[in-house]
């Protein structure tokens, strides 16, 4: 591992018990700027619980999540979020009558005054940040008045990415966001996800298919029964020394 | 091609184009949109032709009949008004028929009350926010119990149906309760240049609806809360804050409607709102608005309910049985929401439900 930067995100030590249930027991990882981490193992292994300890919906029971250097502690989703730490769901948290730029904006929409006094939502606003967006994302989408519910998985995905990037999210949590797509799509979301990844922000990427997984990320944490089964660097280790780490062999 | 949108239409509502959508589809989608508009002059001109085939009036073109149809109108509209809110956020408030009676009950109360101490004016006044502010117990009853409660909207707003409906004819001791104020009747029964003023009152009522539907950040969570709960949470929005505020509102609107059919009558009746409790709901589906939320505008509802009056009042004008008018409604709701399940299909795009 590179120690000579600032990691983007640190994590100590850190672990989530559920009365004596251990979901998470002193876990410890950091992502570089530019880093795609991916984490694997069975379901129960920890995984949903680690990240949802990272983006704020859970508090640790011990330990520390460093953010740039900086100790934080979170207390909502949404103080994560407006740190930087944004999650995109497998389920795609759209709502898929509204637009491009709407769903964006979504719960934090730019109003402006019509005739010098009325508050109205400021949709040209949005409209020209959803163009921004999905062309720095290489989506170029005409269609900014058409509902989401007309685009296709990928670029619907791309739409869930897009919201995270016109936010300046730093560290993006990816939870399984190829599996409800089509194989084309998926691999839209991988040239994504390497594109985030050339502008400097750190990825955490959960995924089943580790096709995926090597075909993106840059080092492989292994949880099991919420520990670390093991940690590789994607050049050094292969699919079934994964496997092994995954079911225990 | 991004200009800032009119505001006769949300985001949402511009009709959709799929990605391969040819122009020959939008176009229909665009007559879909508009069909509670298409509806409505259809059903303008079948009662025309009629009134002249059968003794030769005219139906449309006399003043009276217009101005019938408006006040008939008024009451269904602000109600529908509420539910239109209600029903894009994916719920449903069956209590605005009662909630409605309340308020007119207790306005002529109110009225009857504030008048010998503070006046005609004043009392009448007393009488509309009094009436209005008791309409929104209600609404905070329902808000709570489907926002922190997670009763079903559908059960909760059927309990408060029952309890308003009983306050109601409590506080009216079973018979209505008639007001003497001769300001409140000039409201109720006055007319500005040949526009009845109770109109007035709702068109200026329904055009603020409709600002804060298709242009405030309450709108847009609105509607995106109707399309995905979920979504609009991880979003920030404070569903349960949305949800109270929302049946406040939609009870408001029942209250006001309520306060305006006291004026009309010069009476409150508890009974006022009890055949506008589906009629509002219809409106509102006729209007282009999914049960499933997500989708409708007060542009729709305003045309849905003005269908409604056209068919009730026409079929009495051309002298049809009353009983018809319950028959031509359900007959025009189902053909809306087959039209609505139609335009869905033919948008291509995925609709989950």
């Amino acid at each position: 591992m590179n120690n000579s930067v600032q990691p983007l995100l640190e994590v100590s030590n850190l672990s989530k018990h559920f009365g004596a249930i251990r979901a998470l027991d002193d876990f410890s990882m950091r992502i570089n700027p530019g880093e795609v981490v991916a984490l694997a193992g069975d379901n129960g292994a920890g995984k949903t619980t680690l990240i949802k300890t990272i983006s704020g919906v859970f508090r640790p029971t011990a330990g520390e999540i460093k953010l740039k250097g900086q100790p934080v502690d979170f207390q909502t989703p949404q103080e994560a979020r407006d740190k930087g730490i944004e999650t995109i769901y497998q389920d795609l948290a759209l709502a898929d009558n509204l637009t491009i730029g709407a769903n964006i904006f979504l719960g934090r929409e730019p109003m402006k005054k019509a005739f010098g006094f009325l508050p109205v939502l400021d949709r040209k606003k949005m409209a020209d940040a959803a163009r921004d967006t999905m062309a720095l994302l290489d989506f170029h989408v005409s269609r900014l008045e058409a509902p989401v519910s007309n685009f296709s998985g990928g670029q619907r995905q791309a739409v869930a990415i897009g919201r995270a990037v016109y936010w300046d999210a730093q560290i993006l949590i990816m939870d399984e966001p190829t599996a409800a797509l089509g194989v084309p799509e998926q691999r839209k979301v991988i040239q994504l996800i390497h594109q985030l990844k050339a502008q400097g922000r750190g990825i955490i990427f959960i995924s089943h298919n580790l096709q995926d997984i090597f075909a993106v990320s840059d080092r492989i944490i292994v949880l099991r029964r919420g520990v670390t089964a093991g940690e590789r660097k994607i050049s050094e280790t292969t699919h079934d020394e994964v496997v092994k780490l995954m079911v225990g062999g | 091609m991004t200009s800032v949108s009119t505001p006769s239409g949300t985001a949402s509502h511009k009709a959709p184009q799929a990605d391969h959508a040819a122009q020959t589809k939008s176009l229909l989608q665009r007559i879909a949109d508009l069909r509670a508009w298409l509806f409505l002059a259809a059903l303008i001109a079948v009662f025309e032709i009629w009134a002249r085939a059968s003794f030769g009036g005219t139906f449309i073109l006399n003043s009276f009949n217009v101005q019938s149809i408006a006040i008939f109108a008024v009451a269904p509209l602000l109600l529908a008004t509420g539910q239109t809110f209600v029903i894009i956020s994916g719920g449903i408030d069956l209590s605005l028929g009662f909630i409605m009676g309340l308020a007119a009950v207790v306005s002529a109360h109110t009225i009857n009350a504030l008048t010998p101490t503070l006046g005609l004016e004043f009392g009448v006044l007393g009488g509309f926010l009094v009436g209005v502010l008791v309409a929104g117990v209600p609404g905070i009853i329902n808000g709570l119990l489907v926002s922190r409660l997670k009763v079903p909207p559908f059960i909760g707003t059927l309990g408060m149906f029952g309890v308003a409906r009983g306050v109601a004819f409590l506080l009216a001791g079973g018979t209505t309760v008639p007001v003497s104020n001769s300001f409140f009747a000039a409201i109720g029964n006055g007319r500005f240049y040949g526009i009845p003023y109770i109109v007035i009152i709702a068109a200026i009522f329904v055009v603020i609806m409709h600002y804060l539907l298709s242009q405030t950040r309450f709108g847009q969570h609105n509607y995106a809360i109707g399309a995905n709960v979920q979504a609009a949470r991880r979003a920030g929005i404070d569903i349960k804050s949305h949800l109270l505020k929302l049946y406040i509102l939609s009870a408001a609107c029942a209250g006001l409607g309520g306060v305006l059919y006291s004026a009309r009558f010069n009476a409150g009746a508890a009974q006022a709102g009890e055949p506008l409790l589906l009629d509002c709901v219809a409106a509102v589906v006729i209007g282009g608005a999914s049960l499933f939320g997500g989708s409708g505008t007060i542009f729709g509802t305003v045309a849905g309910a003005l269908v409604i009056a056209v068919i009730q009042y026409g079929l009495v004008f051309v002298n049809v049985e009353p009983f018809w008018q319950f028959i031509s409604v359900g007959v025009v709701i189902i053909i809306s929401v087959l039209i609505d399940q139609a335009q869905r299909r033919f948008s291509g795009g995925r609709q989950d439900e």
